[in-house]
């Protein structure tokens, strides 16, 4: 070992703390940078691998019902190299020891068991085989929930009639790798189940033979998908198509789509802001200890060293402190990959997951580090070896300081002498000081951040379910009915209150800009579903034209007054013109709204309902459960208290996790800034503290002087945090806005308080640390040496 | 090493008290470092009186133990052995809280390089001591005595090195110290501007009359004081009263 190198391991050793604390930002930020992006490649991987071998299909397309013979007319679409018609149903499932309404979607598969399109990869048990007709193969998920294992038994009631079902096997599919239930916001793997069952069979149950009312499709490698839709759309229109859409709209491939993008956007982020901070660090830490060293490096050139040896001296002991932080950012980056991962897999389901890390990665985290933490040290190297050795011997003459602003406007009498030794000391450096604070400000808008989406989750189901759809219970039918069926069900014992509802799926279009979706018919008065306006209140739907979703405005491009072209697919099919009468607030999905009776006016139709919203006692549900059951038209019925409080358990693990992960990440920014600030502070002031001690001022009267500054540059961070905080929640929220949901900036006073006391109890760590070391200050040293 | 007891006999330094009472009484005072395997013996053993509104000169080469022994006398070390009091206060004893107080209430520091806090005038380096003390000079008094009145709102940066030196001799005495300990006070400075410092030492003892310690190798400065002790090799080698006690201005060096 050269000498050169033995002094740089006494200078790391001599610096261990202030080198782990920037090795700990270091390594934080590679490890979110290795996190995200290992689970992104590794579920984009296996997400890619399953739709390929599954052969997942490209275009789905759901009908009223058509002849299996239109097949082959579909397949003559060019651009289409695969067809496969389905038969879709709902049905209402018993379950034994488990009382509340299950509903469950049956999809048909070949009878011999293998599907064209989306096929199903067997967890355990086998397929249906031909000429058993109540055979049945259901979703993990739901198997999960329940419990389930080949040879139970389940009861669907299938259009009115009640089947026992056989389950054979449990699959997953690349088509339901999130299952949820169409229309409904969270999954509930408990009351929601997809199960496949022979075409045979299911056809017969649902009146379906010889006919289909769903179509997937797998294109060919030339095909154009608009032009595909269109003329599908065009095929089907007289079968009462729904509408085709591709991948792009498949509910699960959304949900799937929309996670790696919030992923994506936290690799991103995350790593900018660490590196960063960690590049801040690097330039305060190396300056300050190139400068303490002017008169050795003086020496080191008057010995002959050229500038480019000094210079690479200083770079392999920031290239030391990197490395250690790649490496534990690589280390820490794969476990939680591997936990997010594991998380992930409890919601999206795959046949099993690779874990990813490309090499790729790892090189990129260590060159990003590098170059962050070059940016930072060059120029504190650049000036050192820039002096000329005579001049370097010479200690640096002492700082020039003035008045402080606050001083200067006349506060000066209320302030101490080790106050103003504060205030001045922040004021000659106001840059540095900003950028300290900066850092410690960046530490509590992470934690703002990561914490924020809990508050924004609670307040947009608060205002979904707690302002606008306050049903307990929502019944669906099989096809609209008439308004006869509202009061059946309002009649039962324990319902409180009932009102109708009319869904139709539709089409709108403005413009060049279209959008697939719904139009609710909802009653005047409605106490169950009510629509609300921009703040929040309740308003009612008009007798003429439809209310939108803001978010849908905002997609077609539409405000009140516009006129919107609707093209509904239902029923009679009319295609008209509606003035927009408002936008209504909604966070959780998007629709149309009309009044019920105009709604029906506008279909042709009388007074027909699609379902019922009920509010019930509570004590009488499980009779009101099995009353809805065995009612004949009843497709679905859904509890939405349930399904969030189901939810809301399932999420409760995956916010602890995120919590846990972001705190600590915090943390060690908050630590790495304060501590190595008030260590900077220590080696700058040593001499001024020791003088002080020596004139008699106590231990506490110099902690004040070194640890005040740090207190105010954190009470000053915390509120600029509380900005960047929510600066950066806006923008991620913005990036995250779908027709899906819209997650409102809403962070509670309570996130805000912790991410303070988070920051607040860093700095308080770090300050004790450095105290101590002020009570082994060399007192006689400084009666001798000049700094 | 052990300390020398006969030299230590040898070397009492027992003046005439000159009617004046004592205000340090050092005996048998001997300070051993510790250097990794050796020891090392800054003081042998002393034996050393201080009376109230002396001056005294400890003149010696580096490496003597002069400093050892102001550090000691201002209570920021203890000796390994022996017994040191100031007035009533026992400062043998090593408790950083009551050696923080005695420093705090009765000692004013003058140290070789001025050591001014740079963010600090003037005046507000002479009101930061000022600031903690019981019965303090004002700080523009203080400052008027060593004939810094027009400079009080200057910044160290903005002094010249004797006047930094000044600063720093109006912040030691603003607290009416009992004793003021000067650390090579002009060890820094030229000739003309360490005669304008020694002159604002000799004031402050002639007009406050503070017991003062000046530490120095420079033999010139000397003649100024009451008292002039010689230490070499961490023990006194000679002691002698001024008979004709010269003035600043007078010196040579």
């Amino acid at each position: 070992m050269t000498a050169l190198n033995r002094k740089l391991r006494r200078d790391l050793v001599s610096m261990r703390g202030q080198a782990f604390a920037i090795a700990l930002v270091i390594a934080s930020g590679v490890a979110t940078l290795v996190m995200s992006v290992s689970t992104l490649d590794s579920l984009r991987l296996t997400q890619s691998t399953f739709y390929q071998e599954y052969r997942f299909a490209q275009v789905f397309v759901s009908l009223k019902r058509a002849p299996e013979s239109l097949r082959l007319r579909i397949a003559e679409i060019p651009g289409i190299a695969k067809v496969e018609t389905r038969v879709i149903a709902a049905a209402n499932l018993d379950i034994e020891g488990f009382p509340e309404p299950v509903t469950g979607q049956l999809i048909s598969i070949p009878d011999s068991g293998e599907p064209l399109l989306n096929n199903l990869y067997l967890r355990r048990g086998r397929l249906v085989e031909p000429g058993r007709n109540n055979e049945v193969v259901v979703g993990e998920v739901f198997a999960e929930a329940h419990g389930f294992k080949p040879g139970d038994k389940i009861g669907a009631i299938i259009n009115g009639r009640r089947k026992a079902l056989t389950i054979v096997g449990i699959a997953i599919s690349p088509e339901y790798i999130y299952q949820i239930s169409p229309g409904a916001i969270f999954p509930d793997f408990k009351r929601f189940g997809i199960l496949w069952m022979g075409r045979t069979p299911l056809g017969a149950a649902y009146d379906m033979e010889g006919a289909f009312n769903n179509v997937v499709l797998r294109l060919s490698s030339d095909a154009r998908l608009n032009e595909v839709l269109d003329r599908l759309d065009a095929l089907l229109e007289p079968y009462g198509g729904l509408g085709a859409y591709g991948r792009k709209n498949q509910i699960s491939h959304r949900y799937l789509s929309e996670e790696l993008r919030q992923l994506d956007q936290m690799a991103t982020i995350f790593p900018v802001i660490f590196l960063g901070v960690a590049a801040f660090l690097l330039n305060i830490v190396v300056s300050r200890l190139v400068s303490t060293q002017r008169e050795q490096i003086a020496a080191l050139k008057a010995f002959g060293y050229g500038n480019l040896a000094i210079s690479f001296h200083y770079i392999k002991l920031v290239m030391l402190i990197v490395l250690l932080g790649v490496a534990g950012g690589l280390a820490a980056g794969v476990w939680f990959g591997k936990e997010m991962s594991e998380l992930y897999m409890d919601y999206y389901r795959f046949p099993s997951l690779t874990y990813q890390l490309r090499l790729g990665v790892g090189i990129n985290a260590v060159l990003v580090s590098t170059a962050a933490a070059m940016t930072g040290t060059l120029y504190a190297v650049r000036s050192a070896v820039m002096l000329r050795p005579a001049e370097a011997m010479r200690p640096e003459p002492p700082g020039i300081y003035r008045e402080s602003i606050v001083e200067r406007l006349g506060l000066k009498r209320l302030l101490s002498q080790p106050s103003r030794m504060i205030i001045r000391h922040i004021e000659r450096k106001p840059f540095k000081a900003f950028l300290s604070a900066l850092g410690i400000s960046m530490a509590c808008a992470i934690l703002i951040v990561g914490s924020f989406f809990k508050d924004a989750v609670d307040f947009m189901i608060e205002v979904q379910f707690g302002l606008s759809q306050r049903e307990d219970l929502s019944v669906t039918f099989v096809e609209p009915t008439s308004r006869r069926a509202l009061y059946e069900l309002q009649h039962l014992p324990g319902v409180k209150y009932g009102e109708a509802f009319r869904a139709v799926p539709a089409r709108f279009r403005f413009q060049h800009r279209t959008y697939r979706g719904s139009i609710q018919g909802v009653e005047p008065g409605s106490d169950l579903q009510r629509l609300l306006d921009a703040d929040l209140k309740p308003v009612e739907p008009p007798a003429a034209g439809i209310m939108l979703t803001d978010y849908l405005g905002k997609i077609l491009g539409v405000r009140p007054g516009d006129r919107l072209t609707v093209e509904v697919l239902e029923g009679s099919r009319p295609i008209r013109q509606i003035t927009v009468a408002a936008l209504v607030r909604q966070y959780i999905g998007v629709s149309g709204y009309m009044r019920l009776d105009t709604l029906n006016r506008f279909m042709g139709e009388g007074n027909a309902v699609s379902g019922v919203n009920l509010a019930m006692d509570e004590r009488h549900k499980f009779e009101i459960y099995d009353a809805v059951k065995g009612m004949p038209r009843v497709a679905g019925i859904v509890q939405r208290k349930q399904a969030l409080k189901s939810f809301y358990e399932t999420m409760g693990e995956q916010i602890l996790v995120f919590a846990f992960f972001n705190t600590l990440l915090a943390a060690s920014i908050a630590f790495g800034v304060m501590y190595n600030s008030a260590r900077i502070a220590l080696s700058e002031r040593s001499r001024e503290l020791a003088t002080l001690r020596v004139m008699g001022f106590t231990r506490p009267e110099i902690s004040y002087i070194l640890l005040g500054e740090l207190a105010i540059l954190t009470l000053a961070a915390i509120p600029l945090g509380f900005v960047i905080g929510r600066a950066l929640g806006a923008y991620m929220i913005l990036y995250l806005q779908t027709d899906l949901f819209r997650i409102p900036l809403i962070i509670e006073p309570s996130t805000y308080a912790f991410a303070a006391s988070v920051v607040i109890v860093s700095a308080g760590i770090s300050g004790l640390i450095v105290r101590r070391k002020l009570d082994h200050l060399d007192l006689i040293a400084v009666l001798k040496s000049r700094e | 090493m052990t300390p020398d007891k006969s030299a230590a006999a040898g070397n009492k330094a027992l003046s005439t008290p000159n009617g004046s009472e004592t205000v340090f009484e050092l005996r048998g005072i001997t300070k051993i470092y510790p250097m990794g395997e050796v020891k090392v013996r800054a003081l042998g053993g002393i034996d050393l009186d201080f009376y109230k509104g002396e001056l005294v000169v400890l003149l010696g080469p580096s490496g003597s133990g002069k400093s050892t022994l102001l550090n000691i006398l201002g209570g920021l070390d203890v000796p390994t052995s022996g017994q040191v009091h100031y007035r009533e206060h026992d400062l043998s004893i090593d408790n950083d809280i009551v050696l923080t107080r005695y420093r705090r209430k009765h000692v004013g520091f003058v140290f070789q390089f001025y050591n001014l806090i740079p963010s600090l005038t003037a005046r507000e380096n002479v009101a930061l001591v000022t600031e903690i003390a019981d019965n303090p000079l004002p700080p523009e008094e203080a400052l008027k005595l060593v004939n810094l009145s027009d400079r009080m709102d200057h910044f160290p940066a903005q002094l010249s090195g004797g006047e930094q030196q000044r600063v720093a001799i109006a912040r030691a005495i603003a607290k009416r110290p009992d004793v003021l300990l000067c650390d090579e006070p002009t060890g820094a400075l030229d000739l003309k501007t360490g005669i304008i410092v020694l002159e604002a030492i000799e004031r402050v003892n002639r007009e406050l009359g503070t017991t003062t310690v000046v530490i120095t190798h420079n033999a010139g400065i000397a003649d100024i004081a009451d008292r002039v002790i010689h230490i070499s090799d961490g023990l006194i080698s000679r002691v002698y009263r001024n008979k004709h006690k010269k003035s600043p201005r007078e010196v040579k060096w």
